[in-house]
């Protein structure tokens, strides 16, 4: 919040923060208070996949957002609160709930995403797949900006919160990623389908982060370097499938910090810049995940 | 592609990948090739590794293999115990490639997104557990 303040406090009006947003920071608070032996997450990316799952019977709760004030628009707040649980070690499920508010215009709920990573090959190797499939059922206001395909621009973010049509789509991704020497970088290719007929259309991701220190020190810390991982991303889209490439396309880059705080949440931020005119100027993201361990077992022990 | 293809392609695509991913692998020591099995741990003889590696254990290992590292049984998932003499036989680096490639099929994940010198660390505390 402190940071939303410091990006433009008068524009965004904090006591009208989404609906969405205040109730899943109670639910995540809440979650922290009843779950004191929850573990640290681990992805360093806000758009970006790497080939690390969910440990199995683990639930992490994560609540992406992020915000801009698109030239000729409003500004917006938009998020994204996660639900990501482990149901095997090489396979895991999300449902994403997806919400935004845009200033002078309302706060909406733009719709939900269902998410399944699978893991093909059992060992590590120098790349590692994950195959990744989505149905999204989200309206046109969707500013939760989790990936870029096609010619996705900055026009998008224009779109009133009155006037937005319903899509439902299929996703695919290919997940790409290598650990390597403390690094970890990670490639995504993305192909994405309105279910009511126009052509696929493709982006991709690539992202690469390191631990700030690849040992952990012998006493207990929670601002020790090890805990801090810092590493970058870039994104975009590649056009259709009758216009694949570059032309008409958006692009963003940006680092990105996480703060993995021992047996507690992990923070993460990340400040994106358009790299191209179509794009958004700047976008501003910020995160917040809490995993709790073991998540079915504990609710089958309290009943 | 109509929505309705899209969709059947995307069912048989899990189906597949489900069937492949079922098929798994075998016991892990068996699997471990010999010049993995030879590595030896760099950080054995670092004075600060066994509790560095107590931390990395209690945030990563024990909600699994138990704060003591004594296993876990609640009837539907067997954990093994870390004390056991399979463990102390193993070598360290028999351990790392458990812990880089994880025993997928059996419920162990891989660990290989801790940077190297945390699995080290890790496995002077495993070695140290009496």
């Amino acid at each position: 919040m402190l940071l939303m303040l410091s990006l433009d406090a008068t524009q965004l009006q904090l006591m009208n923060l989404p609906i969405l947003t205040r109730s899943s920071f109670l639910v995540m608070l809440a979650v922290a208070i009843l779950a004191p032996k929850s573990l640290l997450a681990q992805e360093n990316y806000f758009v970006t996949y790497s080939h690390e799952l969910e440990e199995p019977g683990n639930l992490e709760l994560e609540l992406k957002n992020v915000t801009g004030a698109p030239k000729g628009g409003n500004p917006f707040v938009a998020s994204a609160l996660e639900f990501e649980y482990g149901v095997k070690t090489w396979w895991t499920t999300e449902l994403y709930l997806d919400g935004q508010t845009t200033v002078s215009e309302s706060t909406v709920f733009t719709g939900f995403r269902l998410e399944n990573r699978v893991r093909p090959l059992l060992r590590e190797h120098w790349i590692n797949p994950i195959l990744y499939f989505e149905f999204e059922d989200i309206n046109g206001a969707d500013k939760a900006l989790l990936e870029v395909v096609g010619h996705d621009s900055r026009a998008d973010f224009l779109t009133r919160n009155d006037r937005a049509e319903k899509k439902r789509e299929a996703e695919l991704k290919l997940i790409l990623s290598s650990n390597f020497k403390g690094w970890n970088v990670s490639e995504n290719i993305i192909a994405e389908k309105n279910l009511a007929g126009p052509p696929w259309e493709f982006g991709y991701a690539l992202g690469a982060s390191r631990a700030l220190a690849l040992a952990v020190s012998a006493k207990p810390c929670k601002f020790c370097r090890e805990n801090f991982a810092l590493g970058g991303e870039l994104y975009g889209g590649l056009g259709e499938r009758y216009s694949f490439g570059l032309a008409d396309t958006s692009h963003y880059l940006g680092p990105v910090l996480t703060w993995n705080i021992p047996r507690g949440p992990s923070v993460r931020v990340s400040p994106n810049f358009g790299l191209n005119h179509n794009s958004n100027g700047f976008l501003f993201r910020f995160m917040v995940s809490y995993e709790i361990d073991q998540f079915l077992s504990k609710l089958r022990k309290q009943q | 592609m109509t929505g309705r293809g899209v969709l059947i392609t995307l069912f048989l695509f899990t189906l597949a990948v489900f069937v492949f991913a079922a098929a798994g692998e075998g016991e892990w020591l068996q699997k471990v090739p010999q010049k993995d099995r030879a590595r030896l741990n760099p950080l054995a003889n670092d004075p600060d590794a066994p509790a560095a590696g107590a931390k990395i254990f209690a945030e990563h290992c024990a909600q699994c293999h138990g704060e003591d590292a004594q296993g876990k049984n609640d009837g539907k998932h067997v954990r093994p115990n870390l004390h056991a003499d399979r463990v102390k036989k193993a070598t360290p680096g028999e351990l790392f490639w458990l812990l880089t490639n994880g025993s997928l099929k059996n419920g162990m994940p891989s660990w290989s997104r801790l940077p190297e010198p945390h699995r080290w660390q890790l496995i002077t505390y495993l070695k140290s557990l009496p």
